[in-house]
């Protein structure tokens, strides 16, 4: 558990590391997000802050929500989300927290939502084999049989065609390349679930 | 708000290097630091330009030579923090923006 903070992905590019290689790398834009509540042990019976992200209009949040904001003082946001943190009393409501909280070299931990894929059969949905192409095939993409003979049912859990993709995903791990406190932005060794312009939140990982 | 290229173009931007102008057919030599070991040193690598690809900081270069009677063709990110320089060393009038045929020629510094 540790500061998370939300951000867009913005697309993929290269990057060159300290060695001069060319690596892949994620662009993401991390708005700064502000403070909303500071969660104490003695009062909500653990530590952590609550965070708002993103712009958003008045009428499209439910009144409750609004007044929640307007308690703090803070403009309201589109997301509130929380972050567990060892020591809440660092922080005050209605602080902007950025990018420049990351710094080069460190991991972080991303998460988003994969794209999705639609109903899907089992070769691309969990990897089954084709079956060859010629020598009297038919039914190359076909998943086979679904259990023994014996057996006379279908295990639970079988894999199935179906609905892929479009589920939370975390990558772990990931390296920041780079910092742009001006413009906002991080550069991440590596991909990111989700499409261009997808929400994603970027964990710090513990020391 | 710009769009989101815009914001990796702006990123990439400090990444871009400047080198001399040069185009397919011509003939370049670039420096590149290779390190062994310890110690680092530079090594020229010379023959005449197949082709550029590439936008931005992806852009690389295809450069063919002769080494010891075999024709080596090797590809090169031209904006690299590796290379050190490079020359030009002969100019051609090419009308291909991907002079293939060029790996027909042995004796290149006599094309025109």
């Amino acid at each position: 558990m540790a500061l998370t903070l939300m951000g867009r992905k913005v697309g993929m590019t290269q990057w060159f590391d300290g060695d001069g290689r060319a690596v892949a790398a994620t662009v993401v834009q991390v708005e700064p997000s502000v403070v909303v509540q500071v969660k104490r042990p003695d009062t909500d019976g653990y530590a952590a802050i609550q965070l708002g992200w993103g712009a958003v209009k008045e009428r499209r949040l439910p009144k409750p929500v609004l007044g929640h904001y307007r308690r703090a003082g803070v403009e309201p946001r589109r997301v509130l989300y929380e972050a567990r943190v060892e020591d809440p009393d660092a922080f005050q409501v209605g602080q902007e927290i950025g990018v420049d909280v990351f710094s080069e070299g460190e991991k972080v931990d991303v998460t988003g939502t994969s794209k999705g894929r639609g109903f899907t059969g089992t070769i691309k949905r969990w990897g089954f084999s084709y079956r060859p192409k010629s020598h009297g095939h038919k039914l190359i993409r076909r998943p086979g049989t679904a259990g023994p003979m014996g057996l006379r049912k279908v295990m639970k859990g079988k894999k199935m065609p179906g609905h892929s993709g479009a589920e939370t995903v975390t990558v772990r791990n990931l390296e920041i390349l780079k910092v742009d406190a001006d413009r906002g932005l991080l550069v991440l060794r590596g991909s990111v679930p989700g499409p261009r312009k997808g929400i994603l939140k970027i964990r710090k990982r513990d020391a | 708000m710009t769009g989101m290229d815009d914001l990796i173009r702006a990123l990439e931007e400090e990444h871009l290097r400047e080198w001399p102008e040069f185009r397919p057919g011509d003939i370049i030599r670039i420096y590149e630091r290779v390190s062994e070991g310890a110690r680092e040193r530079l090594q020229p690598f010379e023959g005449v330009v197949l082709r550029r690809s590439g936008s931005g900081t992806r852009e690389m270069v295809t450069i063919r030579r002769i080494a010891a009677g075999v024709g080596v063709e090797r590809t090169i990110p031209l904006h690299s923090p590796r290379l050190e320089r490079i020359e030009v060393i002969k100019r051609h009038e090419i009308r291909q923006a991907r002079p293939y045929w060029l790996r027909r020629i042995t004796r290149l510094h006599k094309i025109q």
